[in-house]
């Protein structure tokens, strides 16, 4: 059987044909006729370049196919064709996906797409299982506790989760993310679909070899999902799907180096991160530097835990921006005035980069990389590119 | 190291052209900049300039960059000067200097040619915000309000891009030409814009729909030829100019499209199986498709006349000179110098419309005139499909080019929309279902009321497919500022 691959399509009856994603598209694999604009599966490489520049919205469909649709096909087309289901079985890494289904998929490659390009797992991550559950198929993973991790009366809710799998199989590693079922229906009658979560304890469990895993879920006001999750009491049961996610992992080669930059619950996969080196390294130089910006010390999730880490292990910057009385400090600033560490770590190819956290920290880091990267003679775009294509550099924002 | 892909915000204004170290230029921009703002706060209703608008603004040409969403008010919207990034070696794409480098500076036998050129493409982007500035009053949602000051903010961005290449490229009387295009203004007696089908006003939403479709995709046109110039400057920034001017295409396609589907719907919904049971689905609150039709007539006709005389010798000399080339000039196979190629024009000959061969060079305006149409059927043939979807027996029709125009060789005869020849008697019987009456207007207008509610959408227009920035239906695209 051929593996299932996912195909890059364009809708139809979104797309006006501005052919503006046709000149954009370094590979030339857009082209059009009198009747729809397509996209060529043989030449896309997915490296996102056509995703913002599309003034409809039309260009980020995906489907998972055993056979990609023609370009015949796709002209021919008035509308797009549903996902057909895909018989998968377990070990679907090696396509190289990131989810199976579709929204799913589509989500992960918005996240992803501020790497600049198709985003690959580093050389030595464990292969990642995914779609093991999905809509239809769910999990049930019951509550084993909700608790508070900014403090009462800061101006952020944010929690950490614990969900206990059971008996049932769910193989999940740092970085990975997993999908939460609201209870409900849509305006529409449709069940709701899943949220995303990236997991914020490591592969062996929350607590070690107890099949559990724990999530860092913010509230987020009038947020369907996520005051659901918020408000989720001890003993309560959640429909899980997952886990997706193939390429935002952590290289079990132990000498890799880590600098990780994050804001709010971008902090989830580098906890996970962190505790999977605590536990395989012990207290040896993890050779781990973060980077995380808080509005205050009551807003940041895991300030207490993460003080107590060794610097040895972990090097942290916490940084904030609301502390009465101080200049607001935004990571990038941190960075700057760090620049010689955060240059050092550029320059040395066992380093991976992970920048995880809301859309909005993408500009700022990136623009102090940027001069970071040139002060050491080295053109951003071209590190970023070579550390991307070595599965070094990592970007999920929402 | 110059950056060229990303936008510096080292001066007041943001910029990829390095403008920090180029004094003069920036300076001449810094007192040109005030002007320019006051302009702006004059023309759009003071509440809208408070309220928060979900507008992209670029903070880098590459792809990734391009589109960065948040919430903006107008006035502090980023407005700079982007270029696309330059390549490498390019060459003079068409005209006698076929294969030559492409000029960094301006050609001295070309000067006033491009300063033209430059000029009346600078001068339709804030004839257009003149045109549509009351439509915010009458918006039939938030999303469609945030549309129309994305296209407001974006036409003034693309007058200083224009603006730039006056002042670097063009010292004194550049200087003086961007003056005056704050000066013009859309509809004004004394000093009215370039280009006539810019100073009529934009009365309703149908009209700002039908004119980004069909008015739009003119400067769209307009700026595919500029974007082959052998001046590299205009090339580059038409390019990046191109990407922003899609979403107006954007808006212009899916406005029609939703206000036909929700007719559709309407139909539908009463059992009505004539389209020309005018008064009855009009009684919905939803504009007929007959009258959807005659606005279309309107603005595709006063659209092709933007595109000059059939033949003419300035676009020929714009051509040969390789200042202007045509559509994807980069994508035709020929010789790119038309010496000895001819071209197929209309002309009007003993009372008759017939087609000739004329020299190509001459019928340059012709051919980007017939990519234009076949441009505009795109839509259309979209459009139908709605229709035919809802199983409504009507078809959306461009009418025939010598319908209703008032420049080249049909100027004042009297065709129907099939381009037939007919009397002033059969003009005159036939008119009101060729071209909207004020009564139609009336109608209209008495259908624009305000929705301003996340997620309602007026009457008369379906809710969009997908919303901006995948943002889910009742996002609320505007937070508007209660005064």
């Amino acid at each position: 059987m051929n593996k299932p691959l996912k195909q890059h399509l364009i809708d139809p009856e979104i797309c006006i044909r501005c052919y503006t994603c046709e000149m954009t598209c370094p590979v030339e694999a857009i082209e059009h006729d009198d009747n729809n604009v397509v996209v060529d599966a043989e030449k896309c490489n997915f490296c996102m370049d056509c995703i913002p520049v599309c003034p409809t919205g039309s260009i980020d469909e995906w489907r998972v196919v055993n056979e990609p649709y023609s370009l015949e096909a796709q002209f021919d087309w008035d509308e797009l064709p549903a996902q057909e289901e895909i018989e998968t079985a377990g070990g679907e890494a090696e396509t190289g996906l990131e989810a199976l289904d579709d929204a799913m998929a589509a989500l992960l490659a918005e996240a992803h797409a501020g790497a600049g390009g198709k985003a690959k797992a580093p050389a030595s991550a464990s292969k990642p299982t995914i779609n093991m559950y999905n809509l239809s198929k769910p999990a049930v993973a019951t509550v084993q506790g909700n608790y508070r991790l900014t403090a009462e009366g800061a101006d952020t809710d944010v929690r950490h989760i614990i969900l206990d799998l059971g008996g049932l199989p769910f193989p999940v590693l740092e970085g990975q993310s997993v999908g939460i079922i609201p209870p409900g229906q849509d305006a529409e009658g449709k069940p709701h679909l899943p949220r995303l979560y990236s997991v914020s304890s490591p592969r062996d469990g929350e607590r070690p070899n107890f099949n559990n895993v724990s999530l860092t879920v913010k509230r987020e006001d009038r947020g369907l999902c996520s005051n659901y999750v918020c408000d989720l009491k001890k003993g309560d049961k959640v429909r899980l799907t997952g886990p997706f996610g193939a390429t935002f992992l952590l290289p079990d080669d132990p000498q890799a180096r880590l600098l990780m930059i994050c804001t709010g619950t971008g902090s989830a996969p580098m906890r996970a991160f962190t505790m999977r080196r605590q536990r395989t390294v012990g207290a040896k130089s993890g050779g781990m530097v973060m980077f995380f910006g808080a509005r205050s010390p009551d807003s940041l999730p895991y300030f207490g835990p993460l003080n107590k880490v060794p610097d040895a292990l972990l090097k942290k910057h916490l940084v904030f921006s609301r502390v009465p009385g101080q200049d607001k400090e935004y990571v990038q600033d941190r960075m700057v005035s760090e620049e010689e560490e955060v240059a050092e770590m550029l320059a040395d190819p066992n380093t991976h980069i992970y920048i995880c956290g809301l859309r909005g920290m993408e500009e700022g880091v990136e623009k102090t990389l940027t001069n970071i990267a040139e002060s050491i003679g080295q053109p951003w775009g071209a590190l970023r590119d070579t550390m991307r294509g070595e599965g070094r550099y990592h970007v999920e924002t929402y | 190291m110059l950056d060229l892909i990303n936008v510096s915000y080292d001066t007041q204004i943001p910029n990829n052209v390095g403008l920090s170290s180029d004094k003069r230029v920036l300076k001449a921009l810094e007192k040109w900049h005030p002007g320019y703002i006051n302009w702006w706060s004059d023309l759009i209703p003071q509440n809208f300039q408070q309220s928060l608008v979900y507008l992209r603004t670029a903070v880098s040409v590459d792809p990734k960059g391009w589109a960065k969403f948040d919430y903006v008010k107008m006035p502090e919207y980023r407005w700079g000067v982007l270029l696309a990034p330059q390549v490498e070696g390019r060459t003079i794409p068409c005209g006698e200097h076929f294969g030559e480098p492409a000029w960094q500076e301006v050609p001295g036998e070309y000067r006033n040619l491009l300063k033209r050129l430059i000029v009346i493409q600078g001068d339709t982007e804030p004839a257009s915000v003149e045109q549509q500035r009351f439509l915010g009053l009458t918006a039939p949602s938030l999303y469609d309000m945030r549309n129309l000051f994305q296209v407001n903010v974006e036409e003034g961005r693309h007058l200083w891009a224009m603006v730039y290449l006056l002042h670097k490229y063009f010292g004194r009387d550049g200087r003086e030409e961007a003056d005056d295009l704050l000066l013009r203004s859309s509809g004004s007696e004394e000093a009215p814009r370039m280009l006539g089908a810019f100073n009529e006003e934009t009365p309703d939403w149908l009209s700002f729909f039908m004119f980004t479709y069909f008015t739009d995709r003119d400067g769209k046109m307009q700026l595919e030829s500029l974007a082959q110039s052998g001046f590299d400057p205009l090339s580059r920034t038409c390019r990046f100019m191109l990407t922003e001017e899609a979403h107006h295409m954007f808006v212009g396609e899916t406005g029609v499209g939703r206000t036909i589907q929700k007719t559709c719907e309407v139909m539908q919904e009463h059992g009505i199986e004539d389209p020309y049971d005018i008064e009855k689905i009009r009684s919905f609150g939803v504009i007929d498709l007959p009258t959807i039709q005659k606005k279309l007539n309107l603005h595709y006709t006063l659209s092709l006349d933007l595109f000059g005389q059939e033949v003419s010798t300035n676009a020929a000399n714009a051509f040969n000179a390789g200042i202007k080339g045509r559509y994807m000039e980069h994508r035709i196979k020929d010789d790119h110098m038309l010496q000895a190629d001819t071209y197929t024009v209309w002309d009007f000959e003993d009372g008759k419309a017939v087609q000739k061969e004329v020299p190509a060079l001459t019928a340059i305006n012709m051919r980007l005139r017939d990519d234009y149409t076949r441009d505009a059927q795109g839509g259309v043939t979209r459009w139908n499909k709605i229709i035919e979807k809802y199983g409504v027996a009507f078809e959306m029709k461009l009418p025939h080019e010598s319908f209703n125009r008032k420049i080249g060789v049909f100027a004042e005869k009297l065709f129907n929309p099939e381009g037939q020849l007919v009397s002033g008697a059969e003009y005159d019987a036939g008119v009101t279902e060729w071209l909207p009456t004020h009564a139609d207007g009336d109608f209209i207008q008495s259908l624009m009321k305000p929705c301003t509610e996340p997620g309602q959408y007026a009457s008369w227009i379906a809710p969009p497919k997908v919303g901006i920035d995948n943002k889910p239906g009742d996002f609320e695209y505007v937070k508007l500022h209660m005064a």
